[in-house]
């Protein structure tokens, strides 16, 4: 009898310590352990030289000077090799006037893309689906974003992320539904009857105990 | 290699990190602020510089070698 071999790839998750690599790029060679103490958005596209992916190229070049503002590193990926990388971050520069600032892993083996499971058998067996993995400064996974191939990633929405978790981390709050910087954030919910009681007279936007919200 | 050419010659960021490491002995956040290069190309970069016996790390610093010294001498001012 044919022996059926099957290969289980654990998806990274939030809250765990991000996959380490150590990875060919259009900068030379980076660890991941080389971005600790800044934030990074990891994101992988699936080929060079394509139409959707160029538009999201420009367009993570063009937030990225907001990024910076924040902290935060950009790593592009996909399963080319270096050469082809560099011939069309410089055509993409020499069609549109781009300049693409940040590298890109060169990942023909693989080995990045299958550690962060990149590539989804089910939109494309050779390529990377277009993925974003937000990892913090201290190299954990905080949000995981997957779009499939035929279409182009919200920078506002990156951005807003972004925004929405440093401003977790410093104030002790959650951001709701389509919070934006500036708008009021949601106070956590209290643990006890005696917490939730107080609760009204603590001078917050009160709906209901478990509902408070604050401007910061 | 991202500082050091095919041809053994340093590359611009290579250059200017040699040229920075050419004042002492400094942390890879020290020569990042120094080269105005983003904090993880130092990092790849003197880790590179250190496998072609250019620099030396110690501790957290890194120093250039002889052999940067004269390489990083052999610079344009």
């Amino acid at each position: 009898m044919e022996e059926v071999k099957e290969q289980v790839i654990s998806m990274p998750r939030l809250g765990e310590p991000a996959p380490p690599f150590e990875a060919v790029t259009t900068q030379g060679m980076i660890k991941l352990e080389d971005y600790k103490g800044s934030w990074l958005i990891l994101f992988s596209h699936p080929a060079d030289f394509t139409p959707v992916c160029t538009t999201e190229f420009i367009a993570f070049a063009e937030i990225y000077p907001e990024l910076q503002k924040r902290g935060v590193e950009l790593l592009g990926l996909s399963v080319d090799s270096v050469s082809s990388h560099i011939a069309w971050v410089r055509n993409v520069e020499e069609k549109t006037g781009v300049k693409i600032p940040f590298p890109i892993i060169a990942d023909l083996n693989k080995e990045v893309s299958t550690a962060y499971g990149m590539v989804h058998p089910g939109q494309s067996k050779t390529e990377t689906v277009r993925c974003v993995f937000i990892i913090d400064d201290k190299q954990i996974i905080r949000a995981i974003l997957y779009y499939p191939l035929t279409t182009g990633r919200n920078m506002d929405e990156i951005l807003r992320i972004i925004d929405a978790l440093q401003t977790s981390d410093a104030n002790a709050v959650a951001t709701p539904a389509n919070w934006r910087p500036g708008d009021k954030v949601v106070v956590p919910p209290p643990n006890t009857q005696e917490m939730a009681e107080e609760r009204k007279k603590q001078g917050y936007e009160y709906i209901d105990w478990y509902l408070c919200k604050k401007k910061l | 290699m991202a500082c050091i050419s095919p041809d053994g010659k340093p590359t611009a960021s290579g250059g200017r990190m040699l040229t920075a490491l050419k004042a002492g002995s400094f942390s890879a956040e020290e020569v990042a602020q120094k080269t105005g290069l983003p904090v993880f190309r130092v990092r790849s970069g003197l880790r590179e510089l250190t496998q072609a016996g250019l620099a030396n790390a110690k501790g957290d610093k890194y120093e250039l070698s002889p052999k940067g010294i004269e390489l990083a001498d052999s610079l344009p001012a």
